[in-house]
């Protein structure tokens, strides 16, 4: 899993989705970049509303741009810009190139077509395989993400199986093209607990297996964790800490990651304490703050984090480590980086 | 089984009666006599009266309809009270296939019309293409049929001459004729529905395209049009499909403008005459008969959800 190879598969650089609504303008993602390698798993983590599901879609390039939705920035797939593709090579990536998991395994297959029709017609599209092929092809699909009896599957409808085999389903449709790069949107949000264990190890097997990178969007910490080379901790739109996932978790830089952290509850707390929270609420992104965006919820917030926006820069409190905050928890103190920040600060 | 055949065939069977029973009493109530209907003004009294007590009019009202309803049952509908005086159910089996054969072609255009007008308009949600199929459906929607049809008149056939002008050609005397003839009317017909069509198909087309699985297709490579078809269509269609079976029941029966304007000998025209001539065994035939054809399109579009919707059938014993 840890074997990034010669030089990364996708680079995204410094992407912005705006949403031009009736209220203003919303800048879901704003200004983000980050890179995966062949193998490798980035898990993108945030609350609801961070901008994480939208920054995946624009990965993909599913995003419709148009008078209401511009995007601008780079996604470099290969080398190859997804966005300035046209849309029937755009297409032309999706399944073969990218493949997506979505949150929603109720909802994400057609329910009036039989599970057997979302493979086929899926490989059939890419492969230009025969009927014969393709559903020779499905059946060994079902087998690898662990569906029993794969050929009485094919014939039944999304609604005959539980959400669990659903999302095995939505997994092996997107995997049905050998994808280089599989992003998955929070796909196990929908399933009951036990379920998203399965799932979970499920997707990291699939991926090491086909030395696939992997995009893992997730507002559960937890998810990503052990199975995640690197994180991306999103708020509100904008990058505010990237490391790899085990320094980032063992020693947060940012106070937005330490309290996500802090926030999870430990089985070895006494029964019936009060969960830890994050006071106050994400904000209005019409009106975003001027300085730090997570700023009116820090408490380590003050002048500077009011006026400046604070620039995702290196940290030296491990290798490859990036923060966004004027005043970072960095574990050597002396090595504040001040200064370069607020310059940096001006951008956007 | 016995409780999926049966039950759905005595449901049938409820609402004709009741349907029968109200037209009936319906008639009952209508004003005028169908003694001078039969024989015209500036007779006896006697002459009159004789003829109720022929026609069976001075019974009461039930026994009346028991009688009417025991020759239905035997497959007599009785004698047209107005000359020609033939049999009530030669006149329904002529004009019937003239009105079929008008609402099938006019569905089958209308649904040509409507299918593709709608994906685009979906497709293009709040678009230019969406405003203008949206704003031309409502247009032709609030025009009346008799409109639509004059003016189809009025371009195809007087300034273009494309269509013949004479009469009506049945569809077992040659099948070019007929066509050529029943085409504009059918077109009319097809207007007025493919209006309907397009705007309630294009609604349900825009809330399942921001579907979750149609962001699925398109994730996995599929093309617009494949996803409009394969993806879109079916799961979209239920209120299309309940609203094409009313317009089965509703077309056979009353397109009378229509065949009025088009000189269509069918359903419509012959209930309209009747009931203006009094001559209610006609009408109350008429009217069982499309009241057959509207209550037997619905039951079957009842069991076509299953074919829609996977969800809807029943678990296979």
């Amino acid at each position: 899993m840890m074997t990034p190879s010669d030089g990364p598969l996708l680079v995204v650089d410094d992407l912005h989705t705006v949403f031009h609504t009736p209220r203003g303008e919303v800048r879901a993602v704003d200004g983000v970049s980050f890179q995966v390698a062949a193998g490798e798993t980035l898990g993108l983590v945030g609350e609801s509303g961070s901008g994480k599901s939208v920054l995946g879609r624009t990965v993909m390039g599913l995003i419709a741009t148009g008078p209401a939705t511009t995007v601008s920035g780079q996604v470099l797939l290969d080398g190859r810009d997804v966005h300035a593709l046209k849309p029937g090579q755009r297409r032309q990536l999706w399944g073969p190139e990218i493949g997506m998991v979505f949150q929603d395994p109720m909802t994400s297959l057609n329910p009036v077509k039989r599970v057997g029709t979302h493979l086929t017609e899926t490989l059939r599209r890419h492969l230009h395989c025969s009927r014969k092929e393709a559903t020779e092809r499905a059946v060994d699909l079902l087998n690898q993400v662990g569906i029993p009896e794969p050929v009485r599957r094919l014939t039944q409808y999304p609604h005959e199986l539980s959400g669990g085999m659903r999302q095995r389903v939505v997994i092996a449709t997107a995997l049905a093209c050998d994808p280089r790069l599989l992003i998955a949107d929070e796909p196990t949000t929908a399933l009951d607990v036990t379920v998203q264990k399965q799932i979970l190890d499920l997707l990291a097997s699939l991926v090491s297996e086909r030395t696939m990178a992997m995009i893992l969007i997730s507002h559960d910490l937890g998810a990503v964790a052990g199975r995640t080379d690197r994180v991306q901790v999103m708020y509100a739109g904008r990058t505010v800490e990237a490391g790899p996932t085990r320094t980032v978790f063992d020693s947060p830089d940012h106070p937005y990651t330490d309290a996500l952290l802090a926030s999870i509850p430990q089985l070895s707390d006494q029964p019936h304490t009060v969960l830890r929270t994050i006071e106050g609420n994400p904000p209005d992104m019409t009106r975003p703050p001027r300085g730090c965006r997570f700023g009116p919820r820090c408490g380590r917030a003050d002048d500077t984090c009011t006026d400046l926006m604070p620039a995702l820069v290196a940290v030296p409190d491990g290798p490859a480590r990036q923060v966004a905050c004027h005043h970072p928890l960095l574990s050597i103190e002396s090595l504040e980086p001040n200064a370069p920040l607020t310059e940096a600060g001006h951008g956007r | 089984m016995a409780r999926r055949i049966l039950l759905p065939v005595l449901e049938l069977a409820a609402v004709l009666l009741l349907v029968s029973l109200g037209v009936f009493l319906l008639l009952s109530l209508v004003p005028g006599d169908p003694a001078i209907a039969v024989l015209g003004e500036g007779r006896t009294p006697q002459e009159y009266d004789a003829l109720r007590e022929q026609l069976g009019l001075n019974d009461p009202l039930l026994v009346r309809y028991g009688d009417w309803l025991g020759g239905v049952l035997h497959g007599d509908f009785g004698t047209s009270l107005v000359p020609p005086q033939t049999s009530v159910l030669d006149r329904i089996l002529s004009a019937l296939p003239v009105s079929a054969q008008l609402a099938a072609m006019g569905l089958v255009m209308a649904l040509l019309i409507a299918i593709p007008l709608a994906m685009w308009s979906a497709y293009h949600e709040g678009g230019r293409a969406d405003r203008s199929i949206s704003a031309a459906t409502f247009g032709l929607l609030s025009m009346p049929s008799f409109l639509v049809g004059l003016l189809l008149i009025a371009v195809l056939v007087n300034t273009l001459d494309l269509f013949p002008r004479n009469e009506w050609v049945r569809l077992g005397d040659g099948i070019g004729g007929n066509l050529q003839h029943a085409f504009l009317p059918a077109l009319t017909i097809a207007l007025m529905e493919a209006a309907m069509f397009t705007r309630i198909l294009r609604n349900d087309l825009v809330t399942t395209l921001h579907e979750d699985f149609i962001l699925a297709a398109r994730a996995r490579g599929m093309s617009p049009l494949r996803i409009m078809v394969s993806d879109a269509l079916r799961p979209s269609s239920f209120s299309l499909v309940t609203v094409l079976g009313l317009s089965i029941g509703r077309l056979v029966g009353s397109t009378v403008i229509v065949e009025y304007l088009f000189a269509l000998p069918g359903m419509g025209k012959l209930v309209i005459d009747a009931a203006n001539q009094g001559n209610y065994p006609m009408v109350q035939g008429a009217v069982l008969v499309i009241a057959v054809i509207y209550v037997g399109s619905n039951a079957l579009i009842d069991r076509s959800y299953g074919l829609l919707d996977p969800r809807t059938r029943r678990a296979r014993a």
